[in-house]
């Protein structure tokens, strides 16, 4: 599909914003900093990143000056919370930073705008082999270009999916060996489980709230988009059939109806074995370590998630390293790029934060090779697929889980359900098939 | 005549020019904005910018959030107002009572939430509604009640949300009904006096009718304040919990600079002013009619 309005860099912008008068995103714009004057080539590089990545990145960077002596990093944090409206007035304000980390999720929309530097030959350059990426994380950093083809426009920095945080003991106990690798076995542990433990035991928590766990079961059978992802496809046969067994955990009553909101504390609820099967991500193997008592600590595992038949994909979350094309040190950018590209420098992230590295090679380490939670998530991280790659999708996302919601709580059959949901879809990315058929 | 007609032209020329580029200028565009589907793609190339005319409102009319939005400013505006103008009139009237000690003390001190950051004043205040460690939570189980999840509990989310906004309020309202207060003429009071007159006969028959333009004033002024609610629930609870206290310039936050859809949020704006006009409309009739102007 050709990406739209690649081309248009920042002139098209400055145009946009002359040629229409808006008020208040202006000035909003011009506060973000418009008026901050940039510092040439030769000036610091200025990187921004989020949230606990920003803290410790200044740590790694001890090891990049002693390299790199007079490239000179400001690193900005900014919240996880505010960044993504941040970036978006950055951009519209013309006040992007050198690089930044961006959300792997967040890139179709900076394609779209064209804010993104293609960092293809740069990649073969340096010699950085992209056989060592995970191939379903590097592929979501790769846009499909105009002519056919694609795009690498961030490098992967560290990488995140969901699987399946257990609890062995109680696993155990209601007759189950090994963990589950089909939909059917998880379905009859859960039932195990429950039928075992009674009232306050679970087979799983699965928070009404999260989109994520759905969304993976529904990767597993297919796309939820159609037609070159311009028009919704939730009534079709994939998505359905990954709704029907989400629901069903609910609707057998193997999943309490709750959002993460409700449960006080999922650590303390997993502790006291409210639930056995939890669906999250690599923070929680460094808060499953922190906060389960001791001697739980031995009661607990992570298994890849299971699929209609035999082990499933997953989602393909992270973050990545970008290059605002507006820079002029990219040169510079692209060194910093690499050195926290290096696997012995994504192994001294790793220990610092728990982040885990999307090249193979920096798996070697003991800390992550002889760490069985931790190799759940190398043998699953070999099996994601990336989210549709439009500027849309994070809202689609949302509204998908509010649509899951409503049919797990009774209030909607499914198959209703997922029309009306298609139909939003539809309205939504009404503006694709119409810069499509423009196009055409 | 026509030489006055000039210098008054150009005395007031420069407030004009002011008031046209920094208010008329952007509400035109606004409005022009809102007839547009301005997003991000027109943001990358702006001939992918098309006029849609009133879809946008169309389309708002037909979103559960947008309603849902409406509805919990609403429940703001109708519980927050009255709570936080009560909260002023109770201030003004013990600063005003002739035992009152200490007034400009405790004027500065009410009238000092004002004037902070709610920002800040909002992460003070996220300590004191903290569930398991809060001031609040600790003094209801002092007092033998159970905790409550102040800004995780959809149900209290909201509540704790005007408490907040009331006590940050309410210093302004406190201050202009002070100074209605002292201009009530002391002869009326005294005229009341002699006619047997006791306190509460004087307070709902003199001081509340020579009170009612004020009030009006203080109402509008709040009302359309209260309809503009964002700052508290954005860094108290970020609209949440189930977007119980998601607001109406949440919305509009959200559609321009969350999913950068600036025709769509132009088209809250303005869809929020009708509301905002509306309610003000109503609140002026009702001022002509009260009974101190006929």
């Amino acid at each position: 599909m050709p990406r739209l309005a690649a081309s248009t860099g920042c002139d098209g912008r400055r145009n946009a914003l002359r040629r229409i008068g808006w008020g208040s995103a202006v000035l909003a714009g011009s506060l973000a900093g418009c008026g901050r004057s940039k510092s040439g080539p030769e000036g610091p590089l200025d990187f921004w990143a989020m949230g606990r990545e920003a803290e410790v990145v200044v740590d790694l960077l001890a090891a990049f000056r002693a390299r790199h002596p007079t490239v000179q990093v400001r690193v900005q944090q900014l919240p996880f919370s505010a960044a993504h409206e941040k970036l978006l007035t950055a951009f519209a304000g013309d006040a992007l930073p050198d690089l930044c980390q961006l959300g792997n999720t967040w890139l179709p929309e900076f394609s779209a705008l064209g804010a993104l530097e293609p960092l293809d030959e740069r990649m073969a350059a340096a010699g950085i082999p992209r056989g060592d990426y995970f191939a379903g994380i590097l592929d979501t950093n790769v846009m499909p270009a105009a002519g056919g083809g694609g795009h690498l426009l961030g490098v992967p920095w560290y990488v995140d999916t969901r699987l399946l945080f257990y609890r062995t003991d109680l696993l155990r106990a209601a007759g189950h060996a090994r963990p589950p690798q089909t939909w059917s076995e998880w379905h009859a542990a859960m039932q195990d489980i429950r039928r075992r433990g009674g009232a306050r035991s679970y087979g799983a928590l699965l928070p009404l709230n999260e989109p994520d766990p759905l969304f993976a079961l529904s990767l597993q059978e297919g796309s939820v988009l159609a037609e070159d992802d311009t028009r919704g496809a939730f009534s079709q046969p994939p998505f359905r059939r990954a709704l029907d067994f989400y629901a069903g955990i609910f609707r057998d009553g193997l999943a309490p109806r709750m959002t993460n909101t409700q449960v006080s504390n999922v650590w303390d609820e997993f502790a006291r074995g409210l639930f056995t099967f939890y669906v999250s991500g690599p923070w929680n193997i460094g808060e499953f370590r922190r906060r389960l008592p001791a001697e739980r600590q031995g009661d607990w595992a992570t298994a890849p998630l299971p699929g209609p038949d035999g082990p499933g994909v997953s989602t393909a979350g992270g973050s990545s390293l970008v290059i605002f094309k507006s820079s002029r040190r990219k040169e510079a950018a692209w060194r910093l790029i690499s050195f926290l590209s290096e696997p012995e420098t994504m192994q001294r992230f790793h220990a610092l934060t728990g982040d885990l590295p999307p090249r193979r090679s920096a798996w070697r380490a003991p800390a992550l090779a002889n760490d069985p939670p931790s190799q759940a998530f190398a043998q699953q991280l070999e099996r994601v697929r990336a989210a549709p790659k439009i500027p849309e999708w994070e809202r689609i996302f949302q509204e998908m889980q509010l649509t899951a919601e409503r049919v797990v709580q009774g209030q909607q059959s499914s198959e209703a359900a997922c029309r009306q949901l298609d139909t939003w879809v539809d309205a939504l990315l009404e503006k694709r098939r119409w810069l499509r058929s423009r196009q055409a | 005549m026509t030489k006055r007609g000039a210098a008054a032209w150009i005395l007031a020329g420069p407030a004009l020019l002011v008031i046209a580029v920094f208010f008329a200028l952007p509400v035109v565009a606004g409005l022009a904005l809102s007839l547009t589907d301005f997003d991000l793609y027109a943001l990358a190339d702006l001939s992918t910018l098309r006029f849609v005319g009133l879809h946008n409102y169309a389309h708002l009319l037909h979103t559960p959030l947008f309603w849902q939005a409406l509805g919990n400013t609403l429940y703001f505006v109708v519980v927050g107002v009255p709570v936080s103008i009560g909260l002023s009139l109770g201030a003004a009237l013990l600063l005003h009572s002739r035992f009152a000690r200490w007034q400009s003390f405790f004027r500065t001190s009410l009238f000092a939430p004002v004037v902070t950051t709610a920002v800040a004043v909002a992460v003070i205040w996220r300590y004191l509604l903290h569930t398991r460690y809060g001031l609040v939570n600790q003094g209801l189980e002092a007092i033998g009640l159970a905790p409550v999840d102040w800004l995780g509990d959809p149900h209290w989310s909201m509540p704790a949300i005007i408490a907040f906004a009331a006590w940050k309020n309410f210093g302004y309202n406190m201050i202009i009904l002070l100074a209605a207060l002292q201009a009530v003429p002391r002869e009326l009071y005294e005229a009341a006096r002699m006619d047997g007159a006791g306190a509460l006969r004087r307070f709902t028959d003199v001081t509340m009718p020579m009170l009612v333009p004020t009030f009006v004033l203080v109402g509008i002024l709040t009302v359309s304040g209260y309809f503009q609610l964002f700052a508290e629930p954005y860094v108290m609870t970020q609209g949440g919990p189930l977007r119980s206290t998601f607001s109406m310039l949440y919305l509009m936050y959200e559609e321009g600079f969350r999913w950068w859809n600036l025709g769509n949020a132009s088209a809250v704006a303005f869809l929020l002013f009708l509301v905002i006009f509306c309610v003000s409309w109503v609140m002026l009739r009702f001022d002509r009619d009260a009974p101190g102007r006929r």
